[in-house]
């Protein structure tokens, strides 16, 4: 079915697709409106689930984890200072190997309030062993909650589905809402491989000691340090179930083909953009642009951030002369988060493009095509400027 | 009320293996050992960082015979409701939800997911083992450590604020029943328990639960201290359901009576050592005016 | 049984006893009941069982005679203290490993 909606109404669809049976939620702007819909939907009949008002963002990852621990697929959304309030329980939800799936619609953090787009929300969570996608338009975004929640219980690690708060969530644009056989096909009910039982009792995320220890039956099980291994050996098997998920999908409704990285006119380019979200579609503009001119330059979205694909980045970027990262969030004190990560996957690289990182659109600031332009034109000109700090745009000083 | 459980006919069915990490003597072990008989298997249990996640034991070993999700600090509450949804959707809403932490997972870092499940009225039973101090991580001070009380951080002069009043707390959120149980009186707290079982909406228990390295006496004692607590009108054992208060057991047995000075309590733990005669002075008159107010 | 695959993921703990291993180590002395003076032994009736009641352990049952898990036994003394009648005794653990060797 065919239709005109915001980028939240789309995220709301595809939770509502995917069936999930729990749902917690508290306000947050630009999230709100997703979990307003939900509410709608669950309040009116149209969808099967439990919707817990809950009273903070750390109660709602603790509904979410608990739902799912027992056995039921869950699900929650928020943006910036409630992710970051969550934070504990991200950590945790990874680490208890549960299959949530979380919207961030991303928004910059306090301190000083900010209630605009920018990543530093997500990109401060990325280390905590979730699945991060990025979402560049809202078919994108339905598309992926679908595929989120099928990920997540194919390998038990918790998904988050990111997309740019304002630009996205409250924009509208039209978008295919898939039908719901369709996605029943697609998606089947969650099989847990464990839950909550009085039949079968366990104590599920008591204390781990360092050292392993021998369980009731005297066999050797492992300590904390092989459960968290476990969970990045998965994570890195996840790169490839992402693929494979994206080609069912394809295979079932026709989209998708970058489950990993979303290139644009890359393939014989000298210099290649590359970002997260939205910004990939504005960079296209850039891209044309500088082509028009001779500059042979294309674009590389990032889809799949956490884990980072990162024989598809160097499959897309080594053959470039140069690579210009644009960022809408960085690791204070030193370089933008994004941009670490492509270098250290081009490291061993026997091609190496130089790398240039620009910090941009912070606390919603106004990322105009002109100043990109700028930007990704004077980048591909100075080819051996050896400069490594990330270069900011439009900052107003 | 019906008929109360006696010795002999409280479950003989223990649901907690021995050779727990729990103290010798520990408070704890005795409400959760009867709270879990009055639970039933029937139960998942909920528990934040406390006592009880290291007398449940370490992992891969579970000395509880019930399934038990082990959550963060602040979010005990929030899970329990969370388990209950869970519940709901798969139509398994005959399986009680209780949630066991302590008084400061209780009182100061879970009250805001507390407040929220009751306000929510979500149908768990949310029972908390005060043993009146941060007692897992080496006694630091909590909200429900009483007046005077010598902690690791109010190790010279004692804690100067009084004990917060977590089941009016609670009461004050309208729930159909909240209930203050004991140590000491094991058999009222089942029945407690047993009844709350059968009340809808967030039921909330309140467990009196001596400490003996945290309070400093010897650990044979705990059960009489947890009983002079009771008899001296500082831990009052009643009921307030649908609003309404009573004493209960030893505690209404107690009214009109004498109770022994406060002092024969205070007395009995080194936590105590710092009180002057000013402090006992107070905090019996406190008691009287209370107990003044129950025998109107 | 749980599932052993899927319990190397994550922390998966199942039920058994001795978390701690043999607390009955931690003893300084040794709850002994006197059947002479206890009160169900004496009276070979189900009556009192206070120790078994009130022992923080569940080490004690709740039979005629009340008998104690010295494997777990944490030596407490809650069980003596609460007898009712006096019928237990603590004695110290260096005197019986004395007696036995």
């Amino acid at each position: 079915m065919h239709c005109i909606e915001s980028g939240n109404v789309a995220a709301a669809y595809g939770v509502k697709l995917a069936r999930a049976q729990v749902i917690a939620a508290y306000p947050i702007t630009p999230q709100t409106p997703l979990t307003e819909k939900l509410s709608e939907f669950v309040d009116g009949g149209e969808m099967q689930a439990e919707y817990i008002p809950v009273e903070s963002e750390h109660s709602a990852l603790a509904v979410c984890i608990a739902a799912s621990s027992t056995g039921v697929r869950a699900f929650t959304a928020t943006s910036a200072n409630g992710l970051l309030y969550m934070s504990e329980q991200v950590h945790w939800a990874a680490g208890a190997r549960l299959p949530i799936v979380m919207c961030v619609v991303n928004r910059g953090v306090g301190a000083p309030w900010t209630i605009w787009n920018d990543h530093q929300d997500s990109i401060s969570q990325r280390d905590a062993g979730w699945i991060q996608v990025y979402a560049c338009d809202h078919q994108q975004i339905i598309d992926t909650v679908i595929q989120a929640f099928y990920l997540a219980e194919a390998v038990s690690i918790p998904v988050m589905v990111c997309y740019d708060g304002y630009l996205l969530s409250h924009t509208y644009m039209p978008f295919d809402i898939p039908e719901a056989a369709q996605v029943d096909h697609f998606l089947p009910p969650f099989k847990p491989a464990y839950a909550l039982d009085p039949s079968q009792p366990a104590n599920l995320n008591t204390v781990t000691l360092p050292d392993i220890r021998p369980d009731i039956r005297g066999d050797l099980a492992p300590g904390y340090m092989e459960i968290r291994h476990n969970l990045h050996t998965d994570l890195r098997q996840a790169i490839e179930n992402v693929a494979e998920i994206d080609a069912r999908f394809k295979d079932t409704f026709g989209r998708g083909g970058c489950p990993h990285v979303e290139p644009y006119r890359s393939d014989d380019a000298d210099f290649i953009a590359v970002c997260l979200g939205s910004l990939s579609y504005q960079l296209r503009d850039v891209a044309d642009i500088l082509r028009d001119e001779g500059l042979k330059t294309g674009v590389c979205g990032i889809r799949l951030y956490r884990p980072f694909p990162d024989e598809a980045v160097v499959d897309a970027l080594a053959k470039a002369k140069g690579i210009v990262v644009f960022e809408k969030a960085l690791s204070y004190g030193n370089q933008g988060a994004l941009c670490g990560d492509i270098k250290a996957a081009l490291y061993h690289s026997k091609q190496r493009p130089f790398v240039r990182n620009y910090i941009v659109g912070l606390g919603g600031r106004e990322i105009k095509t002109a100043d990109l332009l700028a930007a990704f034109r004077a980048s591909c000109a100075q080819t051996d400027d050896e400069t490594d700090t990330p270069q900011w745009i439009g900052l107003n000083l | 009320m019906g008929a109360k459980t006696t010795i002999l006919n409280l479950p003989a069915e223990e649901l907690v293996h021995p050779g727990t990490r729990a103290c010798a003597g520990c408070g704890l072990g005795i409400v959760y050992r009867v709270g879990l008989k009055a639970l039933g298997r029937d139960t998942i249990l909920v528990v934040p960082p406390s006592c009880l996640t290291v007398l449940q034991g370490l992992y891969p070993i579970a000395a509880t015979q019930l399934p038990c999700l082990n959550v963060t600090f602040a979010s005990t509450a929030a899970a329990a409701t969370g388990v209950l949804a869970a519940l709901k959707v798969q139509g398994r809403e005959h399986i009680t939800v209780a949630a066991w932490a302590g008084d400061g997972g209780t009182s100061d870092i879970g009250i805001q997911a507390l407040s929220g499940a009751c306000e929510r009225g979500d149908n768990f039973i949310f029972i908390c083992y005060d043993n009146e101090a941060y007692m897992n991580t080496g006694v630091q001070r909590s909200g429900t450590t009483p007046r005077g009380a010598i902690t690791t951080t109010t190790p010279i002069h004692g804690k100067p604020q009084h004990k917060k009043d977590m089941p009016r707390i609670m009461a004050a959120h309208g729930l159909s029943y909240v209930a203050t149980g004991s140590a000491a009186y094991p058999l009222d707290l089942y029945d407690k328990i047993k009844k709350a079982k059968t009340m809808g909406g967030t039921k909330y228990i309140h467990l009196h639960t001596p400490c003996p390295p945290g309070w400093g006496f010897d650990t044979r004692y705990t059960v009489s201290v947890g009983r002079l607590a009771v008899e001296t009108g500082l831990f009052d054992l009643y009921e307030i359901e649908e609003g309404v208060f009573h004493l209960t057991g030893p505690s209404a047995r107690l009214v009109g009576k004498e109770r022994k000075p406060v002092s024969a309590y205070f007395k009995t733990q080194s936590r105590f050592r710092a009180l002057t005669q000013a402090h006992i002075a107070e905090m019996q008159q406190q008691v009287d005016e209370t107990w003044a107010g129950y025998e109107k | 049984m749980g599932h052993p695959i899927f319990a190397r993921k994550k922390s998966h703990s199942e039920p058994g006893p001795g978390d701690a291993g043999k607390t009955g180590s931690w003893r300084v002395r040794r709850p002994i009941i006197d059947l002479a003076i206890c009160i169900p032994a004496k009276t070979n009736s189900m009556a009192c069982f206070n120790c078994w009641l009130y022992c923080p352990d569940g080490v004690i049952t709740r039979t005629i005679p009340p008998t104690i898990d010295y494997t777990y036994c944490k030596g407490c003394e809650i069980c003596a203290e609460e007898c009712p009648v006096d019928a237990i005794r603590m004695v110290e653990e260096t005197e019986l490993i004395k007696k036995e060797l």
